[in-house]
């Protein structure tokens, strides 16, 4: 394999962290499985796939981030973003269906929650919502559903398809690497034995990994709240962190668009990337250039300062006379703040454009505007929204 | 010079007649299988809407005109208007289903979840929710209050219809 793709900052190693953090999550949960309940001396083993799971997001996230802002998305790895699209789609699922099962005031809102969300799909929404909850309400059976699901489609579909991930990362040559790594004689540079060269870092990769989860464990509790309630929603009512940036979207957006339109709008950003931003070859260096790392933060500030400003004043504006009584709320609180997101996001790439960026650099800038957006989202949900979901400092 | 054989249509020969049959009757098979496993997973129809039924709330007096009441096992609030006339509210946000608490100092539902807010009509206050709280049929019996739980009736907003005078 080739010497150059072994320097940490390559990947920084997140790909084989998922990797550890599922066999962590499989291991776990097999034990938990065993002992499917709640009780003081079995904490770690429950910590421990609270925290991997956590872990397992968060890391999934920021690989498919690595594997973007280095061109990893275009031919010929295509085939793999969508199959690492798809990956997200069940680490997600997984981590949402295994949050229902501690049974806990946290769990049972959170799924009455986003479960509603379904109500919002056009036609076929309420026959959606009863399949996925077994009855009108969270119960019994909504617990036996998510409970397959979690320990055995959903890990199943993962395993699948985290083999063919591998598959295909092997099949086309490894990791992306930088054109200038090589010369005509040999042009991905010198090459080294993958085993022990590669094997040996993975495996210590692995093992801080493995370490970081047990240390976590150790220290922190997963969280347990008192038995679910379905007279008393806590106050405040927060969805696990990775929701909720959809949620605060939730408090802005007419329910049709923060539940359904947005949320799928940006699964069809992820899954056009490849198509949009190609025509090139990825120069397989971070952000594409200099000139593109420039671009994407100067999106990222302008995506920060937007999001922050208009989080901020639609708090008096939503609870005042609404501005246009004429208009639908699905128009003033749907259409209208969608159509101004849309423009903002043009700009943004009509600027990168202006400013010489080239059609990845310039794609790239867009969906930095889009995704940067979603973190100050996130975090304005998880760490600005106190008693009755108001602004409040941390 | 060659001709070009000219292709004939065939007509269709047993064995294509047979292949046919046998992908018809697997397509029938599978949707067969597919209607096994979505009709047992289906949620079961008894009992859905049924809830807990009639719930006796209690002699008219009780409530004083311009109060709510809450009674958390039917999942409602019972509301005696200022003019006198009763509401029993779904406790039920209409944005995406957490209970409501009532803020009596504010004389206001505010949602714990997604900040949707409505009054003491349960009208809509505040989005994201877009329509008011939901109700249940209440009925006065020989002076007692009783609230059917079974009957969740949907509306756009308050309509003075809604309310029940004695």
């Amino acid at each position: 394999m080739p010497a150059a793709a072994l320097p940490l900052q390559r990947t920084f190693g997140l790909g084989g962290a998922a990797a550890v953090l599922f066999l962590v999550l499989a291991v776990t949960g097999a034990l938990l499985l065993v002992t499917y309940e709640p009780s003081p001396e079995r904490a770690f083993v429950r910590n421990a796939h609270h925290w991997a799971a956590n872990g397992l997001v968060l890391v999934t996230i920021l690989h498919l981030l690595r594997v973007f802002y280095r061109g990893g998305h275009l031919p010929p790895r295509k085939g793999n973003w969508f199959v690492g699209v798809a990956l997200l789609l069940l680490v997600v699922a997984c981590a949402f269906t295994g949050y229902l099962l501690p049974w806990d005031q946290l769990a049972y809102w959170a799924v009455t929650i986003s479960t509603g969300m379904l109500e919002y799909v056009p036609v076929v929404g309420a026959t959606m919502l009863r399949a996925v909850r077994g009855g009108p309400d969270i119960g019994p059976a909504t617990l036996a559903r998510f409970f397959v699901l979690h320990v055995a489609i959903l890990p199943i579909a993962l395993l699948l398809l985290l083999a063919f991930h591998f598959w295909l990362v092997r099949k086309v040559g490894g990791v992306i690497l930088p054109a200038d790594v090589g010369d005509p004689a040999a042009p991905r540079g010198p090459l080294v034995l993958t085993s022990p060269d590669l094997t040996q870092r993975e495996g210590a990769a692995a093992m801080v990994v493995f370490a970081a989860v047990m240390l976590l464990a150790a220290v922190w509790n997963a969280p347990l709240l008192a038995q679910a309630n379905p007279g008393m929603s806590p106050n405040p009512a927060k969805a696990p962190w990775y929701f909720m940036g959809v949620q605060e979207l939730l408090v802005h957006l007419h329910p049709a668009f923060g539940a359904v339109a947005v949320p799928l709008l940006a699964l069809g950003l992820l899954v056009a990337l490849p198509a949009i931003g190609g025509g090139e070859r990825p120069s397989g260096r971070w952000f594409g250039s200099p000139r593109g790392a420039r671009l994407a933060l100067a999106a990222a500030a302008l995506a920060a300062v937007v999001t922050v400003a208009a989080v901020v004043a639609n708090e008096p504006l939503r609870r005042a006379r609404p501005w246009f009584p004429g208009l639908t709320p699905a128009v003033r609180e749907g259409i209208i703040p969608l159509a101004v997101a849309v423009i903002l996001v043009a700009v943004v790439a009509w600027a990168s454009r202006r400013r010489g960026g080239t059609r990845i650099e310039v794609v790239q800038a867009a969906f930095t505007f889009v995704a940067a957006s979603f973190v100050v989202l996130t975090v304005v949900g998880v760490f600005f929204r106190g008693q009755g979901m108001a602004l409040v400092m941390p | 010079m060659s001709t070009v054989p000219s292709i004939e249509p065939r007509a269709p020969a047993r064995r294509d007649f047979l292949g046919r049959l046998g992908k018809g009757l697997g397509i029938l098979a599978a949707v067969e299988v597919l209607a096994v496993v979505v009709a047992y997973l289906a949620p079961s129809k008894g009992g859905a809407g049924r809830g807990a039924g009639l719930v006796v709330a209690g002699p008219v007096g009780e409530f004083t005109p311009a109060s709510v009441r809450p009674f958390p096992a039917g999942k409602f609030y019972l509301v005696r208007l200022a003019d006198g006339g009763f509401l029993a509210l779904s406790s039920k946000c209409t944005h995406l289903g957490c209970t409501v608490p009532w803020n009596q100092k504010e004389q206001v539902f505010p949602c714990p979840c997604h900040a949707s807010t409505f009054d003491q009509r349960g009208d809509v206050l505040a989005p994201p929710a877009t329509r008011a709280l939901d109700l249940f049929p209440v009925v006065i019996q020989g002076g007692i209050v009783k609230v059917d739980t079974s009957r969740r009736i949907e509306r756009a907003r308050f309509e003075p219809a809604q309310v029940t005078y004695l």
